[in-house]
């Protein structure tokens, strides 16, 4: 084990699978010589040389479609969009074409492709760049959407995503990238659809992921001490597949639920959480189950609406302080 | 300023001496040599003739220029300073591209509509909205402060290209109204940088513009960077080529030379408001600074090409054609630097003062008529701000 941060841990990965695969490559806009907005990439240009390493010209459309083309031919394209809000801009080359490819053509081609790309806001970057859109994509059939939560599981999922057959999307967020954390040293992949209990508990489940994921661990032990509540945080890290089974196994056993997200509520990941555990702990649940989201509001650029806006630590302990007291009331 | 609408240049003005990148990676250079462009003030301050485009300026109007360039660049400086000393989270500098943004924000008539990126601080200026607007947004307290149908200037749009789509919808929107075709014509200017020009709503704005005969001009200030990528990893092609393959006129203009770049805009938006469609113009200048204040281009670009690109700096050059055709005195100089200083020292102190918006102002502007889901999440927020009271929050 080493620590590492997020940050770190997803460029181990990406080091990791140019140096096993001959066929991996990596393109985007100012990745090269930039080491990308992020400094995801930094060093890769000078290590592995522009044909490994492309800065592309600023059309988001252009290369992610570009890497569905050379998907199809056996490689093993890595975008980077700079993040998730410039995606929008290749949609149709995302949902119409690297999710369908496979299906429109009976087989016989597969796109083993993977976007990386952080979402999240709190950077006061206003509406257009600071949203949560993972959920466009964790609709798609064909789709594969994981969204790491610490730096083991960033470097577990992206290599998992690269070695996928499938176009997957890896969601990275802005606030994690500094977080440390501990990282295997092996380069073993996580399992792409299967979720983490990250603490486990008894009197509620904690569902969220990404950085919402590292909030819960944070609500969960913030309540053990204040008001003795011991919460289970259950980290969905794959958005598609979804692994359903957890989720429902740990609301079985707590009887009742909070779920945690960073996007908007109407439509919302935490929708169809929160539907899972009323196909599957309905006789269960002693509570509604609550959903704690941003507003919703196109995310605005002042630092209090901003910091209002978005979810936080406080919004979930009143969530779970009120999902227990309707359980008290009803038991 | 010479309001006669001219006549039409031809399109293109000579092949580019500059040399293309052949291998994949573009690698740290020198400055290249100046390409073709229209120019009428040389770097050395001395007028230059060309056979399509000339200004005919009265002595106080080419000292406006100067007032002009001169206040942008000093307003331009003080925001950096004030970012530097926390307070404005970022700012988006436009040195540099003074003449660019002078030259053709100056030719635009009262009637025109400008739609610019984030970095049209200069056109700002030229269409009378207060300089102070635009902090608001870089501090991170409003989204821009101006009404767009009062200056003719849009809000400020932070989705690269995007925009040009918008001004070329407008643009059709004023043939629709059938304001295209006389003097008092209306005509479109869309902003848009070297980077942007890859993007696929640029070329779509360009096909409709071409398509529809949109009075627009796409303006390309080629500062010859996208963040750190160079313009080589854009385009193969001299930017201002492209027009041809739309089907309309490209010029290439010397985007440090306010005189030619209000020069080629007047002609252009001239051409568009009397029916005769698009124009793109590409303004071949420089970023002096960085991308944004939370960048720093040394590690992407060397000192010597900076240094080359000083020599061509926009200001000084009026500066030595004022002075050498006895235009302006050192009174005027002075009198434009102290100008600066209190306009700077407004900028200041409102930056400083800036209140903060209030919290519930988080559920404004979300639908025209409001509508009942924001009622209640400003009723819930309300009540949840309420449950802190007495806590310390
Ligand atoms: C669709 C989209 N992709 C990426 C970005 C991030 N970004 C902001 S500015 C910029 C470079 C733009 O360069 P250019 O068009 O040359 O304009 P300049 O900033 O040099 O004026 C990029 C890539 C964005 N804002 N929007």
């Amino acid at each position: 084990m080493t620590v590492r941060s997020y940050r770190e841990a997803l460029h181990d990965a990406l080091r990791t699978e140019l140096r096993r695969d001959e066929s991996v490559f990596l393109l985007g806009e100012e990745i090269g010589r930039f080491e990308g907005s992020y400094k995801i990439t930094a060093g890769l240009l000078d290590e592995f040389g522009p044909k490994r390493v492309r800065d592309t010209p600023i059309a988001e459309e252009g290369f992610t479609g570009a890497a569905v083309g050379a998907a199809m031919l056996g490689l093993r394209p890595v975008v980077e969009i700079m993040t998730i809000n410039f995606s929008l801009l290749a949609l149709d080359q995302i949902v119409n074409h690297a999710a369908k490819v496979y299906g429109m053509f009976g087989g016989q081609a597969r796109v083993p492709m993977v976007i990386r790309t952080p979402g999240g806001g709190g950077q006061q970057l206003g509406a257009t760049h600071s949203q949560n859109v993972e959920l466009y994509y964790a609709f798609v059939p064909g789709m594969k959407v994981v969204a790491p939560s610490d730096p083991a599981d960033a470097k577990a999922l992206l290599l998992a995503a690269i070695r996928d057959d499938d176009p997957v999307l890896v969601l990275e967020n802005l606030a994690l990238y500094n977080t440390r954390g501990e990282v295997p040293d092996h380069d073993e992949p996580a399992p792409i659809g299967t979720a983490r209990i990250t603490r486990t508990g008894t009197d509620i489940t904690l569902v969220a992921y990404s950085r919402m994921a590292a909030v819960a661990l944070q609500v969960a032990e913030r309540l053990a001490e204040t008001d003795g509540i011991d919460a289970e945080v259950v980290d969905l890290r794959s958005l598609r597949p979804l692994d359903r089974d957890t989720v429902v196994a740990s609301v079985r056993k707590t009887n009742c639920a909070v779920v945690l997200e960073d996007d908007w509520l109407t439509y919302g990941i935490g929708a169809e959480v929160a539907a899972t555990i009323s196909d599957g702990a309905f006789d269960w649940l002693d509570a509604p189950v609550r959903r704690v989201a941003m507003a919703e509001v196109p995310l605005p650029y002042a630092k209090p609406l901003e910091t209002a806006a978005l979810p936080s630590a406080d919004d979930a302990i009143a969530a779970v302080r009120q999902t227990l007291d309707a359980v008290a009331r009803r038991r | 300023m010479g309001d006669k609408p001219s006549t039409r240049p031809r399109s293109g003005t000579g092949r580019t001496r500059r040399a293309s990148k052949r291998d994949d990676e573009v690698a740290l250079q020198g400055p290249t040599p100046d390409p073709e462009f229209v120019q009428l003030l040389s770097p050395d301050g001395e007028r230059v003739d060309h056979p399509d485009y000339s200004v005919d300026f009265t002595d106080e109007e080419y000292r406006g220029l100067y007032r002009d360039l001169v206040i942008v660049r000093r307003l331009d400086l003080e925001s950096t300073a004030l970012q530097r000393q926390g307070h404005l989270a970022i700012w988006a500098s436009l040195e540099g591209q003074e003449a660019a943004q002078i030259g053709s924000g100056r030719a635009l008539r009262k009637q025109d509509m400008a739609f610019p990126t984030y970095r049209e601080h200069g056109v700002l200026w030229c269409r009378g909205v207060d300089p102070t607007a635009p902090h608001g947004l870089f501090r991170g307290a409003d989204h821009g402060d101006w009404d767009p149908s009062e200056h003719n200037f849009n809000l400020y749009t932070l989705v690269i290209g995007a925009q040009t789509l918008h001004a070329v919808g407008y643009a059709m929107g004023i043939g629709y109204d059938g304001k295209v075709g006389t003097d008092d014509g209306e005509a479109v200017i869309a902003y848009f940088g070297d980077g942007a020009s890859s993007q696929g709503d640029v070329h779509e704005a360009c096909v409709f513009a071409g398509v529809y005969h949109a009075p627009v001009v796409l303006f390309c200030q080629n500062n010859q960077y996208a963040i750190s990528e160079p313009v080589e990893r854009q385009t193969r092609t001299p930017i201002y080529q492209r027009a041809a393959g739309y089907g309309f006129p490209g010029v290439r203009v010397d985007g440090n030379d306010v005189l030619a770049c209000y020069a080629v805009t007047r002609h252009a938006l001239d051409a568009a408001r009397h029916g005769q469609g698009p124009t793109l113009v590409e303004a071949y200048t420089y970023r002096m600074g960085p991308h944004t204040t939370t960048d720093d281009p040394t590690r992407y670009r060397n000192g010597s090409e900076v240094e080359t690109w000083k020599q061509r700096d926009p200001i000084a050059r009026v500066r030595t054609f004022l002075e050498k055709q006895k235009i302006a005195d050192d009174a005027f100089f002075a009198a434009v630097d102290a100008d600066a200083d209190r306009i700077t020292g407004r900028l200041r102190e409102y930056v400083i003062d800036m209140p903060d918006p209030t919290p519930e102002m988080l559920f404004e502007h979300v639908y025209a008529e409001g509508s009942p889901l924001q009622d209640a999440e400003r009723a819930w927020f309300r009540d949840y701000q309420a449950s802190f009271a007495g806590e310390g929050h």
